[in-house]
């Protein structure tokens, strides 16, 4: 896989973005500036970073409760998100959404979605929206492991693939539906042997991998591209922290969380990237401080951010108008 | 002026946006080829518009909604045809939790004009999983609109206005209007009736009654029994849509007649006429001159068996004794 160096260096930024954020995020969760339930993505980054590397501006995702990863590595920018978190007017949201709801569709995120498995037939609209427009936008849906046990997942991805819809399903397997660990919730091995039952092509790839996620996810992506149809792609993986902030893990030991943190998405790319001759060590540390830099403005920005105004509760149901 | 029944005005409806709107399309069971909908008024549709407009799906509704927000969050016009109303039940997250409040959610940021379609009432002997009517469960979700068409114009009209809407609407067929085969003036040329404005179907002076869907006819049919019977004159009001709620036109009339009489065929719990009612006595209670009555179901689920669903299904009788008991 030939992929500039430029687009390899910023794959990292964007991990290391993320976390810093989700780290920040918890702090300030703890510290309860940031209010309301917040399921952190740490952990999981070349998830997120992989598969939105192969997209577009114009291309869509359809992201979950655990989305703040999914909508930095579309695009999203730090300091609206972080503000929307504060439950400020300068937000995504302007306040209204908060954390599980953040979306900006100008840059193709159609929300991350508070229901699990929500967003699959969500995300079969908007690809065959893109169709019917006769563009050839691709839409990724990120689903759980959990959501592929939702009845959603049945009608969504059977609907998809009998139309050829141009979307891909990126199952970030993090073992853990909330507390209940897969293997108590599913028979098969590997999730991606559910695509089987649709009759489209179904793969399984290392989640902890960037490149791996970057090129299944980019075959899958290719291949929406060109009209043939969705792709379901595993990416197996594990989130560090709890459900959420404050969950006290009592479904997991702590031996397993530490062979996970040994498998640690982000320090393993830098390394492949020092060993590829990409990155020096100065490099990457100097990544990992502008990321700090940006993280602390974006902070800055959610604290002297004014609140909405409460009247301002009363507006946003209906949209003004019509196609008259 | 022509007549039309109310399944042919529901075909044009469909039909002249389909023309108008190149992002106006139909998804949803058993609307295609074979069928153009369980009852027939999508008949003709498929032929004119092809299977890329007229997209018929696996029974499945939740993928059927679902898709519908996502093209609409995308800058298509879908038309969410749910068969009956009560299979809203099946897909209530996508209604409840996605499509109503995504709006919101986001800020004001996206347009969902989604049209749900669906078969609403009792009296055909369906039973409970098939004839409920929902105006007064669904008037509880902000950010819904919801129109339930009593004649052919109005049913024209407002599915018209309904599909060029921004916003989700809920548009009820009613099935025993529908299977009826009742003709109504329809005019040729280019009409919307807007949603929120009701429609004063019968002038009186001496009892108001606001009557949705299905129920405007058997009001309508009261109406003219007491006046001849016992010279008492109905003014019957049709809101059209019960979100917006035309509540000027209802108060209005009440100010004429300073009696008011909800007909709705709904469990009464909790259904439209409740609030209705509600609105009323706390907007306009100085008009009143008696007690505001309803006439609805009882609070059970719908019956199957012929007597016991005409006695479930509100009537000209119920209505007229309501009446006699304030005036």
């Amino acid at each position: 896989m030939a992929l500039e160096k430029q687009k390899l260096i910023d794959m990292y930024r964007v991990m290391v973005r993320i976390r810093t954020f989700e780290e920040r995020v918890a702090k300030e969760f703890a510290a309860r500036n940031i209010l309301g339930a917040a399921h952190l993505y740490a952990g999981e980054e070349a998830v997120a970073v992989g598969a939105c590397a192969n997209l577009r501006t114009d291309d869509y995702i359809i992201s979950t409760h655990r989305g703040h990863g999914h909508l930095i590595a579309k695009g999203g920018k730090t300091e609206r998100m972080m503000a929307e978190l504060y439950g400020k007017k300068t937000g995504y949201n302007k306040g209204k959404g908060g954390s599980m709801h953040i979306a900006d569709i100008e840059i193709g995120i159609l929300g991350a979605n508070a229901i699990v498995g929500a967003g699959i037939p969500i995300a079969g609209g908007a690809a065959l929206s893109a169709r019917m427009r006769g563009t050839d936008q691709v839409t990724i849906c990120f689903l759980g492991d959990g959501a592929t046990n939702t009845g959603r997942f049945h009608e969504g991805v059977n609907l998809a693939a009998c139309w050829n819809l141009p979307v891909v399903y990126v199952i970030e397997n993090n073992i853990y539906a909330e507390s209940t660990s897969i293997s108590d919730a599913c028979k098969l091995k590997n999730l991606s042997e559910r695509a089987s039952a649709y009759g489209i092509p179904g793969k399984t790839v290392d989640g902890n991998d960037v490149l791996a996620v970057y090129e299944a996810v980019g075959e899958a992506v290719a291949r929406a591209r060109k009209g043939k149809g969705p792709t379901l792609v595993e990416c197996k993986t594990y989130r560090q922290r709890g459900h959420f902030e404050g969950d006290e893990q009592t479904y997991r030991t702590k031996e397993e969380i530490g062979a996970w943190l040994k498998k640690d998405p982000i320090p393993r790319f830098r390394k492949k990237l020092m060993e590829m001759g990409v990155l020096t060590e100065g490099d990457a540390d100097k990544i990992v401080q502008e990321m700090k830099d940006e993280i602390e403005k974006a902070v800055k920005f959610a604290e002297e951010s004014p609140y909405p105004a409460p009247e301002e509760a009363l507006e946003d149901v209906f949209a003004p108008g019509g196609k008259q | 002026m022509r007549e039309i029944t109310y399944g042919q005005a529901i075909n044009e409806a469909y039909d002249e946006e389909l023309k108008r709107d190149p992002t106006v399309f139909i998804i949803g069971e058993d609307i295609g080829k074979h069928w153009g909908a369980a009852f027939g008024e999508m008949k003709g549709l498929f032929d004119k518009h092809g299977p890329e407009r007229i997209m018929e799906t696996p029974i499945s509704e939740t993928a059927i909604l679902g898709g519908a927000i996502g093209a609409a969050a995308t800058g298509m016009r879908p038309i969410a045809f749910m068969y009956f109303a009560d299979f809203l039940g099946v897909a209530m997250d996508e209604i409840i939790n996605q499509l109503t409040p995504m709006r919101y959610m986001f800020g004001g940021k996206a347009k969902l004009p989604v049209t749900i379609t669906c078969y609403s009432g009792a009296g055909i002997s369906n039973a409970a999983q098939h004839s409920k009517s929902f105006e007064g469960f669904l008037m509880s979700i902000p950010g819904l609109k919801i129109a339930s068409p009593s004649t052919p114009y109005d049913a024209k009209g407002l599915l018209k206005a309904a599909i060029r809407d921004d916003n989700p609407v809920v548009y009820f067929i009613h099935k025993k209007i529908l299977l009826s085969g009742i003709k109504g003036e329809v005019p040729e040329g280019e009409y919307t009736v807007p949603l929120g404005k009701a429609d004063v179907k019968r002038e009186g002076g001496d009892v108001t009654v606001v009557a949705i869907g299905l129920m405007v006819h058997r009001a309508l049919a009261a109406a003219e029994k007491l006046q001849k019977e016992k010279g008492i004159s109905l003014e019957v009001i049709d809101p059209r849509t019960v979100v917006p709620l035309d509540k000027q036109a209802i108060y209005d009339s009440v100010r004429k007649t300073g009696r008011l009489v909800i007909m709705d065929e709904e469990p009464k719990t909790g259904s439209a006429s409740a609030e209705i009612a509600a609105l009323v006595a706390e907007e306009a209670f100085d008009l009143l001159k008696a007690p505001i009555k309803r006439v609805c179901a009882p609070v059970t689920p719908v019956p199957f068996s012929l007597p016991l669903e005409k006695f479930w299904m509100p009537d000209e009788e119920n209505l007229i004794k309501a009446i006699n008991e304030i005036v």
